[in-house]
Protein backbone atom coordinates (compact mmCIF):
# COMPACT_ATOMS: atom_id res chain seq x y z
CA UNK A 1 0.00 0.00 0.00
CA UNK A 2 2.69 2.41 1.07
CA UNK A 3 5.54 1.26 -1.10
CA UNK A 4 3.50 1.33 -4.28
CA UNK A 5 3.17 5.13 -4.67
CA UNK A 6 6.75 5.70 -3.53
CA UNK A 7 8.14 3.43 -6.24
CA UNK A 8 5.96 5.31 -8.66
CA UNK A 9 7.43 8.60 -7.46
CA UNK A 10 10.89 7.13 -7.64
CA UNK A 11 10.31 5.95 -11.20
CA UNK A 12 9.06 9.39 -12.11
CA UNK A 13 12.16 11.00 -10.68
CA UNK A 14 14.43 8.67 -12.57
CA UNK A 15 12.47 9.44 -15.70
CA UNK A 16 12.87 13.18 -15.20
CA UNK A 17 16.57 12.83 -14.50
CA UNK A 18 16.97 10.79 -17.64
CA UNK A 19 15.10 13.33 -19.72
CA UNK A 20 17.24 16.14 -18.35
CA UNK A 21 20.44 14.21 -19.02
CA UNK A 22 19.23 13.56 -22.54
CA UNK A 23 18.54 17.24 -23.11
CA UNK A 24 21.95 18.34 -21.92
CA UNK A 25 23.64 15.62 -23.92
CA UNK A 26 21.99 17.01 -27.05
CA UNK A 27 24.16 20.13 -26.87
CA UNK A 28 27.30 18.10 -26.20
CA UNK A 29 26.50 15.69 -29.03
CA UNK A 30 25.80 18.58 -31.40
CA UNK A 31 29.11 20.23 -30.62
CA UNK A 32 30.88 16.90 -30.97
CA UNK A 33 29.10 16.24 -34.25
CA UNK A 34 30.03 19.64 -35.66
CA UNK A 35 33.67 19.16 -34.74
CA UNK A 36 33.67 15.66 -36.24
CA UNK A 37 32.18 16.81 -39.55
CA UNK A 38 34.52 19.81 -39.74
CA UNK A 39 37.57 17.65 -39.01
CA UNK A 40 36.55 14.95 -41.47
CA UNK A 41 35.83 17.27 -44.36
CA UNK A 42 38.86 19.45 -43.66
CA UNK A 43 40.95 16.33 -43.72
CA UNK A 44 39.69 15.61 -47.23
CA UNK A 45 40.71 19.14 -48.20
CA UNK A 46 44.21 18.72 -46.81
CA UNK A 47 44.59 15.54 -48.87
CA UNK A 48 44.73 17.80 -51.91
CA UNK A 49 46.03 21.12 -50.60
CA UNK A 50 48.92 21.45 -48.18
CA UNK A 51 48.35 23.37 -44.95
CA UNK A 52 51.28 25.61 -45.85
CA UNK A 53 49.41 26.89 -48.89
CA UNK A 54 46.46 27.74 -46.67
CA UNK A 55 48.67 29.71 -44.32
CA UNK A 56 51.24 31.26 -46.65
CA UNK A 57 49.46 32.02 -49.90
CA UNK A 58 48.00 35.53 -50.11
CA UNK A 59 45.22 34.81 -52.58
CA UNK A 60 41.92 33.05 -52.12
CA UNK A 61 40.53 31.93 -55.48
CA UNK A 62 39.16 28.41 -55.07
CA UNK A 63 36.30 29.09 -57.46
CA UNK A 64 38.54 30.19 -60.34
CA UNK A 65 40.57 28.16 -62.74
CA UNK A 66 43.84 29.40 -61.26
CA UNK A 67 43.14 28.15 -57.78
CA UNK A 68 44.81 29.65 -54.71
CA UNK A 69 43.98 28.69 -51.16
CA UNK A 70 45.48 31.41 -48.98
CA UNK A 71 43.05 32.03 -46.10
CA UNK A 72 44.39 35.49 -45.22
CA UNK A 73 42.13 37.58 -47.47
CA UNK A 74 39.10 36.06 -45.72
CA UNK A 75 40.63 36.55 -42.29
CA UNK A 76 41.57 40.12 -43.17
CA UNK A 77 38.01 40.81 -44.33
CA UNK A 78 36.62 39.33 -41.14
CA UNK A 79 39.00 41.25 -38.91
CA UNK A 80 38.44 44.52 -40.74
CA UNK A 81 34.65 44.47 -40.52
CA UNK A 82 34.81 43.22 -36.92
CA UNK A 83 37.29 45.91 -35.91
CA UNK A 84 35.05 48.61 -37.38
CA UNK A 85 32.05 47.14 -35.57
CA UNK A 86 33.88 46.92 -32.24
CA UNK A 87 35.39 50.38 -32.45
CA UNK A 88 31.82 51.60 -32.61
CA UNK A 89 30.02 49.26 -30.23
CA UNK A 90 32.61 49.03 -27.44
CA UNK A 91 32.92 52.74 -26.57
CA UNK A 92 29.26 53.44 -27.24
CA UNK A 93 28.13 50.37 -25.31
CA UNK A 94 30.33 51.29 -22.38
CA UNK A 95 29.07 54.85 -22.30
CA UNK A 96 25.47 53.66 -22.43
CA UNK A 97 26.16 51.17 -19.63
CA UNK A 98 27.77 53.81 -17.43
CA UNK A 99 25.01 56.27 -18.17
CA UNK A 100 22.22 53.81 -17.48
CA UNK A 101 23.71 52.46 -14.26
CA UNK A 102 25.20 55.61 -12.75
CA UNK A 103 23.41 58.65 -14.12
CA UNK A 104 20.02 57.83 -15.56
CA UNK A 105 16.91 58.35 -13.48
CA UNK A 106 14.55 55.44 -13.07
CA UNK A 107 12.34 56.97 -15.78
CA UNK A 108 15.08 57.28 -18.39
CA UNK A 109 16.21 53.77 -17.58
CA UNK A 110 12.70 52.43 -18.15
CA UNK A 111 12.67 54.23 -21.49
CA UNK A 112 16.17 53.23 -22.65
CA UNK A 113 16.14 49.53 -21.81
CA UNK A 114 13.29 48.54 -24.14
CA UNK A 115 14.89 50.47 -26.99
CA UNK A 116 18.08 48.49 -26.55
CA UNK A 117 16.14 45.25 -26.38
CA UNK A 118 14.30 46.24 -29.54
CA UNK A 119 17.61 46.80 -31.34
CA UNK A 120 18.78 43.40 -30.16
CA UNK A 121 15.67 41.75 -31.57
CA UNK A 122 15.98 43.02 -35.15
CA UNK A 123 16.86 40.21 -37.59
CA UNK A 124 20.36 40.68 -38.95
CA UNK A 125 19.15 40.57 -42.55
CA UNK A 126 17.35 43.84 -41.84
CA UNK A 127 20.64 45.33 -40.66
CA UNK A 128 22.21 44.02 -43.87
CA UNK A 129 19.80 45.87 -46.09
CA UNK A 130 19.95 48.90 -43.81
CA UNK A 131 23.70 48.96 -44.45
CA UNK A 132 23.36 48.48 -48.19
CA UNK A 133 20.45 50.84 -48.81
CA UNK A 134 20.96 53.49 -46.17
CA UNK A 135 24.43 53.55 -44.60
CA UNK A 136 26.37 53.14 -47.84
CA UNK A 137 24.48 55.91 -49.70
CA UNK A 138 24.92 58.13 -46.64
CA UNK A 139 28.64 57.39 -46.58
CA UNK A 140 28.87 58.30 -50.26
CA UNK A 141 28.30 61.92 -49.27
CA UNK A 142 31.42 61.84 -47.14
CA UNK A 143 33.54 59.45 -49.20
CA UNK A 144 32.52 59.77 -52.87
CA UNK A 145 34.99 57.03 -53.81
CA UNK A 146 33.34 54.41 -51.61
CA UNK A 147 32.14 51.27 -53.37
CA UNK A 148 28.54 50.14 -53.20
CA UNK A 149 29.88 47.16 -51.31
CA UNK A 150 32.37 48.08 -48.62
CA UNK A 151 33.70 47.04 -45.24
CA UNK A 152 32.85 50.31 -43.51
CA UNK A 153 29.10 50.24 -43.98
CA UNK A 154 28.83 46.57 -43.01
CA UNK A 155 31.03 47.24 -39.99
CA UNK A 156 28.87 50.14 -38.86
CA UNK A 157 25.68 48.11 -39.18
CA UNK A 158 27.29 45.28 -37.28
CA UNK A 159 28.38 47.71 -34.59
CA UNK A 160 24.80 48.87 -34.12
CA UNK A 161 23.67 45.26 -34.00
CA UNK A 162 26.21 44.37 -31.27
CA UNK A 163 25.63 47.54 -29.26
CA UNK A 164 22.75 46.23 -27.11
CA UNK A 165 24.70 43.14 -26.09
CA UNK A 166 27.80 45.12 -25.26
CA UNK A 167 25.80 47.67 -23.28
CA UNK A 168 23.78 45.13 -21.37
CA UNK A 169 26.74 42.88 -20.45
CA UNK A 170 28.79 45.90 -19.36
CA UNK A 171 25.90 47.19 -17.32
CA UNK A 172 25.66 43.85 -15.54
CA UNK A 173 29.36 44.07 -14.76
CA UNK A 174 29.07 47.63 -13.46
CA UNK A 175 25.96 46.80 -11.46
CA UNK A 176 27.75 44.07 -9.50
CA UNK A 177 30.46 46.44 -8.25
CA UNK A 178 29.87 46.52 -4.51
CA UNK A 179 28.47 49.64 -2.92
CA UNK A 180 31.35 49.62 -0.45
CA UNK A 181 33.86 50.43 -3.22
CA UNK A 182 31.80 53.40 -4.36
CA UNK A 183 31.54 54.66 -0.80
CA UNK A 184 35.28 54.15 -0.34
CA UNK A 185 35.97 56.46 -3.25
CA UNK A 186 33.42 59.06 -2.18
CA UNK A 187 34.82 59.02 1.36
CA UNK A 188 38.18 60.11 -0.06
CA UNK A 189 36.56 63.11 -1.67
CA UNK A 190 36.10 61.71 -5.16
CA UNK A 191 33.64 63.33 -7.54
CA UNK A 192 31.16 61.05 -9.26
CA UNK A 193 33.26 60.80 -12.40
CA UNK A 194 36.42 60.11 -10.39
CA UNK A 195 34.54 57.48 -8.45
CA UNK A 196 33.45 55.78 -11.68
CA UNK A 197 36.89 55.91 -13.26
CA UNK A 198 38.86 55.07 -10.15
CA UNK A 199 36.67 52.53 -8.42
CA UNK A 200 33.81 51.24 -10.55
CA UNK A 201 35.54 50.60 -13.86
CA UNK A 202 38.62 48.84 -12.41
CA UNK A 203 36.29 46.61 -10.41
CA UNK A 204 34.11 45.87 -13.43
CA UNK A 205 36.98 45.39 -15.84
CA UNK A 206 36.65 41.61 -15.82
CA UNK A 207 33.03 41.66 -16.90
CA UNK A 208 33.67 44.45 -19.37
CA UNK A 209 36.53 42.53 -20.98
CA UNK A 210 34.32 39.48 -21.24
CA UNK A 211 31.66 41.65 -22.89
CA UNK A 212 34.19 42.93 -25.42
CA UNK A 213 35.34 39.43 -26.27
CA UNK A 214 31.81 38.11 -26.65
CA UNK A 215 31.06 41.08 -28.89
CA UNK A 216 34.12 40.22 -30.95
CA UNK A 217 32.98 36.62 -31.27
CA UNK A 218 29.57 37.85 -32.34
CA UNK A 219 31.10 40.16 -34.95
CA UNK A 220 33.38 37.49 -36.34
CA UNK A 221 30.53 35.02 -36.63
CA UNK A 222 28.02 37.49 -38.08
CA UNK A 223 26.95 36.43 -41.54
CA UNK A 224 23.98 38.18 -43.09
CA UNK A 225 25.15 41.77 -42.77
CA UNK A 226 28.56 41.18 -44.30
CA UNK A 227 27.21 38.86 -46.98
CA UNK A 228 24.81 41.57 -48.09
CA UNK A 229 26.76 44.78 -47.61
CA UNK A 230 30.51 44.04 -47.57
CA UNK A 231 30.85 42.35 -50.94
CA UNK A 232 32.26 39.03 -52.12
CA UNK A 233 35.75 39.91 -53.19
CA UNK A 234 38.41 38.14 -51.17
CA UNK A 235 41.15 40.74 -51.46
CA UNK A 236 43.97 41.16 -48.99
CA UNK A 237 43.77 44.80 -47.85
CA UNK A 238 42.66 46.93 -44.93
CA UNK A 239 40.84 49.67 -46.78
CA UNK A 240 37.43 50.17 -45.16
CA UNK A 241 36.07 51.90 -48.25
CA UNK A 242 36.70 48.90 -50.51
CA UNK A 243 34.78 45.63 -50.70
CA UNK A 244 35.98 42.63 -48.72
CA UNK A 245 34.82 39.09 -48.20
CA UNK A 246 34.60 37.63 -44.72
CA UNK A 247 34.86 33.96 -43.84
CA UNK A 248 31.14 33.79 -43.18
CA UNK A 249 30.29 35.58 -46.42
CA UNK A 250 32.41 33.10 -48.34
CA UNK A 251 30.52 30.21 -46.78
CA UNK A 252 27.23 31.80 -47.83
CA UNK A 253 28.54 32.40 -51.33
CA UNK A 254 29.58 28.78 -51.84
CA UNK A 255 26.52 27.34 -50.14
CA UNK A 256 24.19 29.33 -52.38
CA UNK A 257 26.12 28.48 -55.51
CA UNK A 258 25.96 25.19 -57.35
CA UNK A 259 29.22 23.73 -56.13
CA UNK A 260 28.99 19.97 -56.57
CA UNK A 261 29.12 17.82 -53.48
CA UNK A 262 32.51 16.26 -52.72
CA UNK A 263 34.62 18.56 -54.87
CA UNK A 264 37.62 20.51 -53.64
CA UNK A 265 35.60 23.74 -53.71
CA UNK A 266 33.02 22.06 -51.55
CA UNK A 267 35.66 21.03 -49.04
CA UNK A 268 36.97 24.60 -48.71
CA UNK A 269 33.67 25.36 -46.97
CA UNK A 270 34.64 23.16 -44.09
CA UNK A 271 38.17 24.45 -43.82
CA UNK A 272 36.89 28.00 -43.57
CA UNK A 273 34.19 26.92 -41.13
CA UNK A 274 36.84 25.16 -39.09
CA UNK A 275 38.95 28.31 -38.86
CA UNK A 276 35.87 30.29 -37.90
CA UNK A 277 34.93 27.74 -35.29
CA UNK A 278 38.42 27.80 -33.77
CA UNK A 279 38.45 31.58 -33.70
CA UNK A 280 35.10 32.04 -31.99
CA UNK A 281 35.60 29.11 -29.64
CA UNK A 282 38.97 30.52 -28.63
CA UNK A 283 37.41 33.88 -27.90
CA UNK A 284 34.62 32.34 -25.88
CA UNK A 285 37.08 30.38 -23.82
CA UNK A 286 39.20 33.45 -23.13
CA UNK A 287 36.09 35.31 -22.07
CA UNK A 288 35.10 32.47 -19.74
CA UNK A 289 38.58 32.32 -18.21
CA UNK A 290 38.63 36.06 -17.61
CA UNK A 291 35.23 35.96 -15.96
CA UNK A 292 36.28 33.10 -13.71
CA UNK A 293 39.46 34.88 -12.71
CA UNK A 294 37.68 38.05 -11.75
CA UNK A 295 34.88 36.19 -10.00
CA UNK A 296 37.46 34.67 -7.68
CA UNK A 297 38.93 38.10 -7.06
CA UNK A 298 35.72 39.55 -5.67
CA UNK A 299 34.23 36.50 -3.97
CA UNK B 1 10.83 40.12 26.92
CA UNK B 2 14.30 41.53 27.08
CA UNK B 3 13.53 44.43 24.84
CA UNK B 4 10.31 45.29 26.60
CA UNK B 5 12.21 45.69 29.85
CA UNK B 6 14.69 47.92 28.16
CA UNK B 7 11.91 49.88 26.61
CA UNK B 8 10.30 50.57 29.96
CA UNK B 9 13.52 51.98 31.24
CA UNK B 10 13.65 54.37 28.37
CA UNK B 11 10.13 55.59 28.82
CA UNK B 12 10.94 56.40 32.41
CA UNK B 13 14.10 58.45 32.20
CA UNK B 14 15.33 58.95 35.72
CA UNK B 15 18.14 61.43 35.81
CA UNK B 16 18.04 62.69 39.35
CA UNK B 17 18.92 66.28 39.97
CA UNK B 18 22.24 65.05 41.33
CA UNK B 19 23.30 63.37 38.10
CA UNK B 20 22.18 66.35 36.10
CA UNK B 21 24.58 68.63 37.93
CA UNK B 22 27.34 66.13 37.33
CA UNK B 23 26.67 66.17 33.60
CA UNK B 24 26.89 69.89 33.46
CA UNK B 25 30.04 69.89 35.52
CA UNK B 26 31.64 67.33 33.22
CA UNK B 27 30.70 69.26 30.16
CA UNK B 28 32.22 72.38 31.61
CA UNK B 29 35.46 70.58 32.37
CA UNK B 30 35.59 69.22 28.83
CA UNK B 31 34.98 72.57 27.25
CA UNK B 32 37.46 74.27 29.49
CA UNK B 33 40.30 71.86 28.88
CA UNK B 34 39.63 70.52 25.41
CA UNK B 35 39.06 72.20 22.09
CA UNK B 36 35.83 71.00 20.49
CA UNK B 37 36.37 69.71 16.96
CA UNK B 38 32.94 68.45 16.02
CA UNK B 39 29.77 69.82 17.49
CA UNK B 40 26.52 68.00 16.86
CA UNK B 41 23.46 70.02 17.79
CA UNK B 42 19.86 68.82 17.81
CA UNK B 43 20.43 66.42 14.96
CA UNK B 44 17.42 64.47 13.80
CA UNK B 45 17.76 62.16 10.84
CA UNK B 46 15.05 60.45 8.83
CA UNK B 47 15.36 57.56 6.40
CA UNK B 48 12.18 58.43 4.51
CA UNK B 49 9.65 58.54 7.29
CA UNK B 50 11.69 56.45 9.74
CA UNK B 51 13.33 58.59 12.39
CA UNK B 52 16.76 57.13 13.03
CA UNK B 53 18.27 59.90 15.18
CA UNK B 54 16.35 61.75 17.89
CA UNK B 55 17.75 65.17 18.75
CA UNK B 56 21.40 64.26 19.20
CA UNK B 57 23.68 66.72 21.00
CA UNK B 58 27.30 65.83 21.40
CA UNK B 59 30.57 67.73 21.40
CA UNK B 60 33.57 65.79 20.19
CA UNK B 61 36.96 67.02 21.43
CA UNK B 62 39.87 67.54 19.08
CA UNK B 63 42.78 65.09 19.01
CA UNK B 64 41.08 62.47 21.09
CA UNK B 65 39.33 59.20 20.50
CA UNK B 66 35.59 59.22 20.98
CA UNK B 67 33.77 55.88 20.93
CA UNK B 68 30.13 55.38 19.96
CA UNK B 69 28.65 52.33 21.63
CA UNK B 70 25.19 50.86 21.82
CA UNK B 71 23.16 47.91 20.64
CA UNK B 72 22.92 47.16 16.94
CA UNK B 73 20.52 49.45 15.09
CA UNK B 74 20.69 52.28 17.62
CA UNK B 75 22.02 54.76 15.06
CA UNK B 76 25.79 54.76 15.65
CA UNK B 77 26.68 54.35 11.99
CA UNK B 78 23.99 56.78 10.96
CA UNK B 79 25.42 59.52 13.16
CA UNK B 80 28.98 58.71 12.10
CA UNK B 81 28.03 58.89 8.45
CA UNK B 82 26.39 62.25 9.02
CA UNK B 83 29.77 63.71 9.96
CA UNK B 84 31.19 63.30 6.43
CA UNK B 85 27.76 63.53 4.81
CA UNK B 86 27.96 60.00 3.51
CA UNK B 87 24.22 59.72 4.13
CA UNK B 88 23.70 62.19 1.29
CA UNK B 89 24.29 59.24 -1.03
CA UNK B 90 21.17 57.49 0.23
CA UNK B 91 17.87 58.50 -1.34
CA UNK B 92 15.26 59.91 0.98
CA UNK B 93 17.53 60.88 3.85
CA UNK B 94 16.78 64.18 5.55
CA UNK B 95 18.59 65.80 8.44
CA UNK B 96 17.73 68.71 10.67
CA UNK B 97 19.84 70.41 13.31
CA UNK B 98 23.46 71.22 12.70
CA UNK B 99 26.88 69.65 12.73
CA UNK B 100 29.89 71.92 12.85
CA UNK B 101 33.52 71.11 12.36
CA UNK B 102 35.80 73.85 13.68
CA UNK B 103 32.66 75.99 14.05
CA UNK B 104 31.81 75.67 10.38
CA UNK B 105 28.40 74.21 9.62
CA UNK B 106 28.95 71.28 7.27
CA UNK B 107 25.28 71.20 6.28
CA UNK B 108 25.21 74.88 5.36
CA UNK B 109 24.42 75.79 1.77
CA UNK B 110 27.34 75.74 -0.61
CA UNK B 111 29.53 73.44 1.46
CA UNK B 112 31.95 71.65 -0.83
CA UNK B 113 31.48 67.93 -0.17
CA UNK B 114 34.84 67.12 -1.72
CA UNK B 115 36.61 69.52 0.64
CA UNK B 116 34.62 68.16 3.57
CA UNK B 117 35.53 64.57 2.82
CA UNK B 118 39.16 65.50 2.38
CA UNK B 119 39.11 66.82 5.94
CA UNK B 120 37.05 63.95 7.31
CA UNK B 121 38.39 60.54 6.40
CA UNK B 122 36.48 57.31 6.87
CA UNK B 123 37.30 53.67 7.46
CA UNK B 124 34.54 51.15 6.94
CA UNK B 125 33.45 48.03 8.74
CA UNK B 126 34.35 45.77 5.89
CA UNK B 127 37.68 46.67 4.35
CA UNK B 128 37.13 47.97 0.84
CA UNK B 129 40.41 48.33 -1.03
CA UNK B 130 40.08 49.17 -4.70
CA UNK B 131 41.01 46.38 -7.12
CA UNK B 132 44.33 48.04 -7.81
CA UNK B 133 47.86 47.79 -6.52
CA UNK B 134 48.73 48.67 -2.95
CA UNK B 135 50.50 51.78 -4.19
CA UNK B 136 47.59 52.91 -6.34
CA UNK B 137 45.16 52.43 -3.47
CA UNK B 138 47.10 54.80 -1.23
CA UNK B 139 47.83 57.22 -4.06
CA UNK B 140 44.18 57.33 -5.17
CA UNK B 141 43.17 60.14 -2.83
CA UNK B 142 46.15 62.43 -3.46
CA UNK B 143 45.80 61.82 -7.21
CA UNK B 144 42.15 62.81 -7.40
CA UNK B 145 43.05 65.94 -5.47
CA UNK B 146 45.52 66.88 -8.15
CA UNK B 147 48.91 65.60 -7.03
CA UNK B 148 50.75 64.23 -10.05
CA UNK B 149 54.42 64.51 -9.15
CA UNK B 150 55.80 61.01 -8.72
CA UNK B 151 58.26 61.88 -5.98
CA UNK B 152 55.56 63.60 -3.96
CA UNK B 153 53.23 60.62 -4.42
CA UNK B 154 55.99 58.17 -3.47
CA UNK B 155 56.57 60.14 -0.34
CA UNK B 156 52.88 60.27 0.60
CA UNK B 157 52.47 56.53 -0.02
CA UNK B 158 55.52 55.77 2.08
CA UNK B 159 54.49 57.98 4.98
CA UNK B 160 50.88 56.82 4.96
CA UNK B 161 51.85 53.17 4.97
CA UNK B 162 54.33 53.85 7.76
CA UNK B 163 51.65 55.57 9.81
CA UNK B 164 49.27 52.69 9.24
CA UNK B 165 52.00 50.32 10.38
CA UNK B 166 51.87 48.43 7.11
CA UNK B 167 55.04 49.60 5.36
CA UNK B 168 57.32 46.86 6.61
CA UNK B 169 54.94 44.16 5.43
CA UNK B 170 54.31 45.53 1.93
CA UNK B 171 57.37 47.56 0.96
CA UNK B 172 58.57 44.83 -1.40
CA UNK B 173 55.25 44.41 -3.16
CA UNK B 174 53.78 47.87 -3.48
CA UNK B 175 52.77 47.16 -7.04
CA UNK B 176 50.94 43.90 -6.44
CA UNK B 177 47.17 43.73 -6.02
CA UNK B 178 45.78 45.00 -2.75
CA UNK B 179 43.29 42.15 -2.86
CA UNK B 180 46.06 39.65 -2.13
CA UNK B 181 46.58 41.13 1.34
CA UNK B 182 45.09 39.49 4.42
CA UNK B 183 41.93 40.95 5.96
CA UNK B 184 43.83 42.76 8.68
CA UNK B 185 46.36 44.15 6.21
CA UNK B 186 43.56 45.29 3.91
CA UNK B 187 41.98 47.21 6.76
CA UNK B 188 45.27 48.90 7.61
CA UNK B 189 45.66 49.69 3.92
CA UNK B 190 42.28 51.40 4.04
CA UNK B 191 43.50 53.41 7.01
CA UNK B 192 46.64 54.34 5.08
CA UNK B 193 44.47 55.30 2.12
CA UNK B 194 42.41 57.58 4.35
CA UNK B 195 45.52 59.13 5.93
CA UNK B 196 47.02 59.83 2.51
CA UNK B 197 44.66 62.77 1.92
CA UNK B 198 45.79 64.25 5.21
CA UNK B 199 42.48 64.47 7.04
CA UNK B 200 41.86 66.14 10.38
CA UNK B 201 39.13 63.77 11.46
CA UNK B 202 39.06 60.00 11.08
CA UNK B 203 35.71 58.22 11.29
CA UNK B 204 35.90 54.49 11.87
CA UNK B 205 32.82 52.28 11.68
CA UNK B 206 33.56 49.06 13.56
CA UNK B 207 36.95 48.88 11.85
CA UNK B 208 37.95 45.65 13.54
CA UNK B 209 34.68 43.78 13.76
CA UNK B 210 35.55 41.49 10.84
CA UNK B 211 39.11 40.79 11.99
CA UNK B 212 40.83 38.14 14.08
CA UNK B 213 42.10 39.08 17.57
CA UNK B 214 45.68 39.73 16.47
CA UNK B 215 44.69 42.04 13.63
CA UNK B 216 42.22 43.69 15.96
CA UNK B 217 44.89 44.51 18.49
CA UNK B 218 47.08 45.89 15.71
CA UNK B 219 44.29 48.24 14.70
CA UNK B 220 43.78 49.24 18.31
CA UNK B 221 47.49 49.96 18.73
CA UNK B 222 47.34 52.02 15.59
CA UNK B 223 44.44 54.07 16.92
CA UNK B 224 46.49 54.66 20.05
CA UNK B 225 49.28 56.10 17.92
CA UNK B 226 47.06 58.23 15.71
CA UNK B 227 45.05 59.79 18.54
CA UNK B 228 47.51 62.61 19.10
CA UNK B 229 47.32 63.89 15.55
CA UNK B 230 43.75 63.21 14.53
CA UNK B 231 40.29 63.56 15.95
CA UNK B 232 39.05 60.01 15.87
CA UNK B 233 35.48 58.81 16.19
CA UNK B 234 35.11 55.06 16.37
CA UNK B 235 31.94 53.00 16.36
CA UNK B 236 32.26 49.71 18.14
CA UNK B 237 29.95 47.13 19.59
CA UNK B 238 32.84 45.77 21.60
CA UNK B 239 32.85 47.49 24.97
CA UNK B 240 36.29 46.28 25.93
CA UNK B 241 37.54 47.87 22.77
CA UNK B 242 35.83 51.14 23.57
CA UNK B 243 37.35 51.03 27.04
CA UNK B 244 40.79 50.28 25.67
CA UNK B 245 41.04 52.82 22.87
CA UNK B 246 38.85 55.79 23.67
CA UNK B 247 39.08 58.92 25.79
CA UNK B 248 35.38 59.55 25.86
CA UNK B 249 32.44 57.32 25.12
CA UNK B 250 28.90 57.99 23.97
CA UNK B 251 26.19 55.44 24.59
CA UNK B 252 23.26 55.37 22.17
CA UNK B 253 19.99 53.60 22.45
CA UNK B 254 17.22 53.48 19.83
CA UNK B 255 18.34 56.62 18.07
CA UNK B 256 18.96 58.68 21.20
CA UNK B 257 22.14 59.62 22.94
CA UNK B 258 21.71 58.29 26.46
CA UNK B 259 24.97 59.33 28.01
CA UNK B 260 28.36 60.68 27.08
CA UNK B 261 31.38 61.13 29.30
CA UNK B 262 35.00 60.33 29.90
CA UNK B 263 35.43 56.67 29.09
CA UNK B 264 36.81 55.72 32.46
CA UNK B 265 33.92 57.32 34.28
CA UNK B 266 31.28 56.03 31.96
CA UNK B 267 32.46 52.48 32.41
CA UNK B 268 33.03 52.66 36.14
CA UNK B 269 30.30 55.06 37.26
CA UNK B 270 27.62 55.26 34.61
CA UNK B 271 25.04 57.91 35.41
CA UNK B 272 22.15 56.28 33.61
CA UNK B 273 20.60 52.95 34.44
CA UNK B 274 20.41 52.03 30.75
CA UNK B 275 24.12 52.59 30.33
CA UNK B 276 24.85 50.46 33.31
CA UNK B 277 22.60 47.69 32.06
CA UNK B 278 24.29 47.77 28.68
CA UNK B 279 27.89 47.78 29.87
CA UNK B 280 27.21 45.08 32.39
CA UNK B 281 25.73 43.01 29.60
CA UNK B 282 22.15 42.97 30.81
CA UNK B 283 20.85 43.79 27.35
CA UNK B 284 22.00 44.41 23.79
N1 LIG C 1 19.79 53.07 4.33
C1 LIG C 1 18.86 52.94 5.28
N2 LIG C 1 17.56 53.02 4.97
C2 LIG C 1 16.61 52.88 5.93
N3 LIG C 1 16.87 52.64 7.21
C3 LIG C 1 18.15 52.54 7.58
C4 LIG C 1 19.22 52.68 6.65
N4 LIG C 1 20.39 52.53 7.30
C5 LIG C 1 20.06 52.30 8.59
N5 LIG C 1 18.74 52.32 8.76
C6 LIG C 1 18.00 52.13 10.04
O1 LIG C 1 18.43 53.13 10.93
C7 LIG C 1 18.63 52.59 12.22
C8 LIG C 1 20.05 52.85 12.67
O2 LIG C 1 20.93 52.12 11.86
P1 LIG C 1 22.50 52.19 12.03
O3 LIG C 1 22.91 53.59 12.15
O4 LIG C 1 23.10 51.40 10.94
O5 LIG C 1 22.70 51.42 13.42
P2 LIG C 1 24.03 50.89 14.11
O6 LIG C 1 25.19 51.32 13.32
O7 LIG C 1 24.00 51.48 15.49
O8 LIG C 1 23.90 49.41 14.18
C9 LIG C 1 18.28 51.12 12.14
O9 LIG C 1 16.97 50.94 12.59
C10 LIG C 1 18.40 50.82 10.68
O10 LIG C 1 17.49 49.80 10.32
MG1 LIG D 1 26.61 50.12 12.25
Amino acid sequence: MKSHPSTKVRAKEVGIELALALCSSVSILTTGGIIAVLLLESFRFFEEVSPSQLLFDTQWTPLFLDKHFGIWPLIAGTLLTSAIALSLSVPAGLIIAIYVSEFATERTRRFLKPILELLAGIPTIVYGYFALLFITPALQFVFPSIGSFNALSAGIAMGIMILPMMASLSEDAIYTVPRSLREGAYALGASKLQMIIGAVLPAAIGGITAAVILSAARAIGETMIVAIAAGQQPLLHFNPLAPVETMTAYIVQVSLGDTPHGTLEYHTLFVVAMMLFLLTMGLNMISLAIRERFKRMYR
Amino acid sequence: MKSSVAHKEIEAPSPTSETKTKTEEDARVDVATKKIKINVQNVELFYGTFKALHGINIAIPAREVTAFIGPSGCGKSTLLRSINRMNDLIDGVSLTGSITIDDQDIYAQGVDLIELRKRVGMVFQKSNPFPKSIYDNVAYGPRIHGIKDKDVLDDIVHKSLMRADLWREVQDRLHTSALDLSGGQQQRLCIARALAVNPEVLLMDEPASALDPRSTSKIEDLIGELRHDYTIVIVTHNMQQAARVSDSTAFFYEGSLVEVGRTKELFTKPREKQTEDYITGRFG
